[in-house]
C-alpha cells in the first residue's frame, strides 16, 4: 500500500519543488530540472534513436562482464570449496585486492586494454568477481555438516553428496551472490561509461554535464533506477519460482 | 579432494591446519605472487612482447609509492582524500542515524521518508555524480556532498532495520522493570540496535573509498584518485598502481578501525 | 511487601471479527498477598495470556485487573515479570542486568552495587558478576532473571514456565531454590506451567484452566509443610488427583 503510493508521492514532491522553484527562482531553475524537462529530453533521445542504442550498449556490457565474473565465480567458488588447499592458496590474494576499491583500477584497464568495448566488459568482470566469489564460496562452506552426515548414513556415496546436498542447501546463498554481482554490474558501468566512451547511460549521463543539461542527467540517473530495479524485480521472481520457500529474506 | 570420512567429519571447511603451517602458506603465496608478478613483467622485458611500461613490476611500483612518500608527494594526495572521505562519511552518517532512528521507531516518519528513499535507492550513486558536480562545482563541496548522498542509504536503511527488529521481549522486560519511553529507547532500543547499526557503517567506510576515487578522477588537482588518473594521462603505470594499493590500504585500516570499535562495543555477543 | 491480585471476568480474543479465537473466558479470581498462585493447563489453554494481562502487555477484550484494588493499564515496576526465554539484556554484565531497575528509579550507583550484590548471592551467583549473558547455561542465566526481577521490589512476581527450557536436574534445583526464596521473601507470585509436579512442589494453590477457550476450571489447595517432599504419600495424592483431572480435560479435546 505505502509502497505503491511512494512513486506518486515523490513524483509530486519532486514537481512540487522544481515547479516551486521556477516561480519563485529561490535557485537558478536551469539546475533543477521539472519532470516536464526530463520527460521532453527522454522523447528528443527516443526519437532520434540514441536513447535505444545507450541502453543497448550498457546492456550488452553488463551482460557479457558479468556473464563472464559469474561463471568465473561459481567455477573457482566450487573448486576451492571442495579443495581446502586451493582455499588457502587464494584467500590472501582475495584479501589483498579486495579493500582496493575496483574504481582505482578502472584508468589502468584503460591503459591495459583501450577505450573499446573490451576494457569496459573486462573492469565489470573483474569488479563483479571479487563479492561473487568470496559470497559463493561462503554458501558452500556454510553447508551444514548435519545435513551431510545424514545423506552418508542414508547411503550417499561422495558424488551423491556433493550433487544431492552440497549444492541444493548452497544454491539460495548462490543465487543471492548472483544477485549481489548484478546490482554491483550496475554500480560501475556508469563510472567505467563515465572515462572515455562514445555511447551508453554513462556516457549520457556525462554528456549532460559536459553540455550543461542537468534533465539528462536526471533523465539518465532515473533510467537507470527503473533498469535495476525491473532486473532486480525480475531476479528475484526467478529466485522465488526457483526456490520456493526456501529464498533468503 | 575430500573424501566422504573427510565430509562428515568437518564438512567443506576441511580439518583446520595448525597455526603456523597456516601462516607459512599463506606468506608463501603472497611471494609466489610477488616472485610471478616481477617474473612476468621481466620476459616482458626481455622477450620484447609489448611495451614494459604497461606492466610494471612490483619493486618498480613500491619503490614509486617509496619515492612519492619522500618527496612528501603523496601525503598532500593522501591528506586530501582522507579529508574528503572523513567529513563526507561522518556527515552521511550522522544523517542516517539522526532520520534512521526515528523512523524506525515512529511509522509516520518511516511514511514520511520511505517515498524518497525508495526512488533514490535503486540510482546507481555514480549516476548522481554529475548533477552534484552542476549543483556545487569542481571543487570540495561536490566531492564531500556526494560521498554523503552515496554512504546515506545503506546505513539509512540499515538503521532502521536494526531498530525495528528489536525484539519485543527484550521492550517488555524492561517495561516490567519500570522503564518509561525515553529508558526504552537509550537502554533498550540503542544497545540492541547497534550491532546491525555498525554493520551498516563499515558498509558506509567501504562505499566512500569506493565512491571517491572516481569523483576525484573528474575535475580535481590533489588526491589519490588524481594521482591515478594522473598516471593514465602519461602512461605512469608505477604510480597508478602505486596509488591504488595505498588506497586499498587506507580502506583496510578503516574496515579494521571500525571492526574494532565494534568488538570493544560488542563484547558481550562473544562467548 | 506483597500485594492482592484481583481478575475480574477477564475475556480476551484473538484475531478480527470472522476469525475471532477466544483465548480466554470469563476468567475471575483473587491471588492472596504473599502466596504462591500456580496456572496449570495444557499448552494453548490461555494460561500465558492470562499472565500477560496481569503484566499488562496486552489488554483484556473484557474485564480487568486489580492490583491492590488499583486497575493494570500498562507494565510496571511493582509486578517483576520472569520469562521462558530469560530475555536478559544481552549487552550488560549480569550484576547490571540485576541492577537495571533500581538503575530506572535513579538508585544512586553504590545502592545499586549493594542491592545486586544481595540477589546475586541468593541466587548463588556471586563468582559470575561481569559476566555476559552469552557466557552462561541456561539455568544460570534463569538464576540472573529471578534475581533481576526480585531486585526491583515488586510486591507481585508473575512467572511463564520459567523452568520450560532447562533440563530435569536443573529444573529441580531451581524449584527448591524457588521455594526457598519464596520462605524468605514472601512475594505474592503467579507462576505459570504444564508440569503437575511443579504445581504440586511450588504452589500454595493450583488453578486448573481448561482448553478452548480457557476458563478455570476448578482450583485446589495443596495443604503441605513449606518444605516439600517430593515422594510424600500426601504429595503423590495430589498429583494423582490433579493428573485424572487434566487427563479428561486432554481426552475431551481429542474427541
Amino acid at each position: 500500500m505505502i509502497r505503491t503510493l511512494a512513486l506518486p508521492a515523490a513524483l509530486l514532491g519532486w514537481a512540487t519543488v522544481t515547479y516551486g522553484n521556477r516561480a519563485l527562482e529561490v535557485m537558478n531553475p536551469a539546475l533543477l530540472p521539472t519532470p516536464g524537462e526530463v520527460a521532453a529530453v527522454t522523447v528528443a533521445l527516443a526519437r532520434d534513436g540514441s536513447l535505444a542504442r545507450d541502453v543497448l550498449v550498457s546492456s550488452g556490457r553488463i551482460v557479457a562482464g558479468f556473464g563472464l565474473a559469474a561463471v568465473a565465480a561459481l567455477a573457482l567458488g566450487l573448486a576451492v570449496a571442495l579443495y581446502a588447499p586451493a582455499r588457502l592458496a587464494v584467500e590472501p590474494l582475495v584479501e589483498f585486492l579486495r579493500p582496493i576499491p575496483p574504481l582505482a583500477f578502472l584508468p589502468m584497464f584503460l591503459v591495459w586494454f583501450g577505450l573499446g568495448e573490451t576494457s569496459k566488459v573486462a573492469f565489470i568482470a573483474y569488479t563483479t568477481f571479487f563479492p561473487m566469489f568470496v559470497a559463493v564460496t561462503a554458501s558452500l562452506l556454510r553447508v551444514d555438516v548435519m545435513l551431510l552426515r545424514a545423506a552418508a548414513s542414508l547411503g550417499a556415496t561422495r558424488r551423491d553428496l556433493l550433487r544431492r546436498v552440497v549444492l541444493p542447501a548452497a544454491l539460495p546463498g548462490i543465487v543471492v551472490a548472483l544477485r549481489l554481482g548484478f546490482g554491483l554490474a550496475i554500480f560501475v558501468i556508469v563510472g567505467a561509461e563515465f572515462m572515455g566512451a562514445d555511447a551508453g547511460l554513462g556516457n549520457l549521463i556525462m554528456e549532460g554535464r559536459v553540455f550543461f543539461n542537468p534533465a539528462q542527467i536526471v533523465m539518465g540517473a532515473l533510467l537507470l533506477g527503473v533498469l535495476g530495479s525491473l532486473v532486480n524485480g525480475l531476479l528475484v521472481a526467478l529466485e522465488r519460482r526457483a526456490l520456493g520457500g526456501r529464498a533468503l529474506r | 579432494m575430500s573424501t566422504v570420512t573427510d565430509l562428515v567429519q568437518w564438512g567443506l571447511r576441511g580439518a583446520s591446519l595448525p597455526r603456523r603451517r597456516a601462516l607459512a602458506l599463506r606468506l608463501g603465496v603472497v611471494l609466489a605472487f610477488l616472485a610471478l608478478w616481477s617474473l612476468a613483467s621481466g620476459l616482458v622485458v626481455l622477450l620484447g612482447l609489448f611495451n614494459p611500461i604497461f606492466l610494471a613490476g612490483p619493486w618498480l611500483v613500491l619503490g614509486k609509492v617509496w619515492e612519492l612518500a619522500l618527496s612528501g608527494e603523496l601525503w598532500g594526495h593522501l591528506g586530501a582524500t582522507l579529508e574528503r572521505v572523513a567529513v563526507g562519511f561522518t556527515t552521511g552518517a550522522l544523517l542516517a542515524l539522526a532520520l534512521g532512528l526515528p523512523a524506525g521507531q515512529w511509522r509516520a516518519v518511516r511514511n514520511l521518508l520511505e517515498p524518497i528513499v525508495e526512488i533514490l535507492r535503486p540510482i546507481p550513486p555514480l549516476a548522481m555524480l554529475p548533477l552534484f558536480i552542476v549543483w556545487a562545482g569542481i571543487g570540495e563541496t561536490s566531492k564531500v556532498a556526494f560521498i554523503t548522498y552515496a554512504t546515506f542509504f545503506p546505513m539509512f536503511l540499515s538503521t532502521v532495520h536494526a531498530v525495528q527488529q528489536v525484539d519485543p521481549l527484550l521492550l517488555r522486560a524492561a517495561a516490567s522493570l519500570g522503564a518509561r519511553r525515553p529508558q526504552l529507547f537509550f537502554r533498550v532500543v540503542l544497545p540492541a540496535a547497534l550491532p546491525e547499526i555498525l554493520t551498516g557503517i563499515r558498509l558506509g567506510v567501504a562505499l566512500s573509498f569506493f565512491v571517491i576515487v572516481i569523483s576525484e578522477f573528474i575535475g580535481a588537482e590533489q588526491g589519490l584518485g588524481y594521482l591515478i588518473n594522473d598516471g593514465r594521462n602519461f602512461f605512469l603505470v608505477p604510480q597508478m598502481l602505486g596509488a591504488a594499493i595505498v588506497l586499498g590500504l587506507l580502506g583496510y585500516a578503516g574496515n579494521a578501525l571500525v571492526v574494532r570499535l565494534g568488538r570493544h562495543w560488542l563484547r558481550w555477543e562473544r562467548p | 511487601m506483597s500485594a492482592r491480585v484481583q481478575l475480574e471476568g477477564l475475556h480476551k480474543t484473538f484475531g478480527v471479527d470472522g476469525h475471532a479465537a477466544p483465548a480466554l473466558s470469563d476468567v475471575s479470581l483473587e491471588v492472596h498477598a504473599g502466596e504462591l498462585l500456580c496456572l496449570l493447563g495444557p499448552s494453548g489453554c490461555g494460561k500465558s495470556t492470562l499472565l500477560n494481562i496481569v503484566a499488562g502487555f496486552l489488554p483484556p477484550t473484557r474485564g480487568r485487573v486489580l492490583v491492590d484494588g488499583a486497575p493494570v493499564t500498562g507494565p510496571g515496576p511493582e509486578r517483576g515479570v520472569v520469562f521462558q526465554e530469560y530475555v536478559l539484556f544481552p549487552w550488560l554484565t549480569v550484576a547490571q542486568n540485576v541492577e537495571f531497575g533500581p538503575r530506572l528509579q535513579g538508585a544512586p550507583a553504590e545502592r545499586c552495587r549493594a542491592i545486586a550484590a544481595r540477589y546475586l548471592h541468593m541466587v548463588g551467583l556471586s563468582e559470575h558478576a561481569a559476566k555476559f549473558p552469552v557466557q552462561l547455561s541456561g539455568g544460570m542465566k534463569q538464576r540472573v532473571a529471578i534475581a533481576r526481577a526480585l531486585a526491583n521490589s515488586p510486591s507481585i512476581v508473575l512467572m511463564d514456565e520459567p523452568f520450560g527450557a532447562l533440563d530435569a536436574q536443573t529444573r529441580e534445583v531451581l524449584q527448591e531454590e524457588l521455594s526457598r526464596i519464596q520462605r524468605v521473601e514472601h512475594k505474592t507470585i503467579i507462576f505459570v506451567t504444564h508440569s503437575i509436579r511443579e504445581a504440586v512442589y511450588l504452589a500454595d494453590r493450583v488453578v486448573v484452566l481448561n482448553r478452548a477457550p480457557g476458563r478455570i476450571k476448578e482450583i485446589f489447595t495443596i495443604k503441605l509443610p513449606e518444605a516439600r517432599d517430593r515422594f510424600a504419600p500426601e504429595f503423590t495424592r495430589y498429583e494423582s488427583e490433579i493428573t485424572r483431572l487434566v487427563k479428561e480435560e486432554v481426552a475431551r479435546v481429542h474427541e
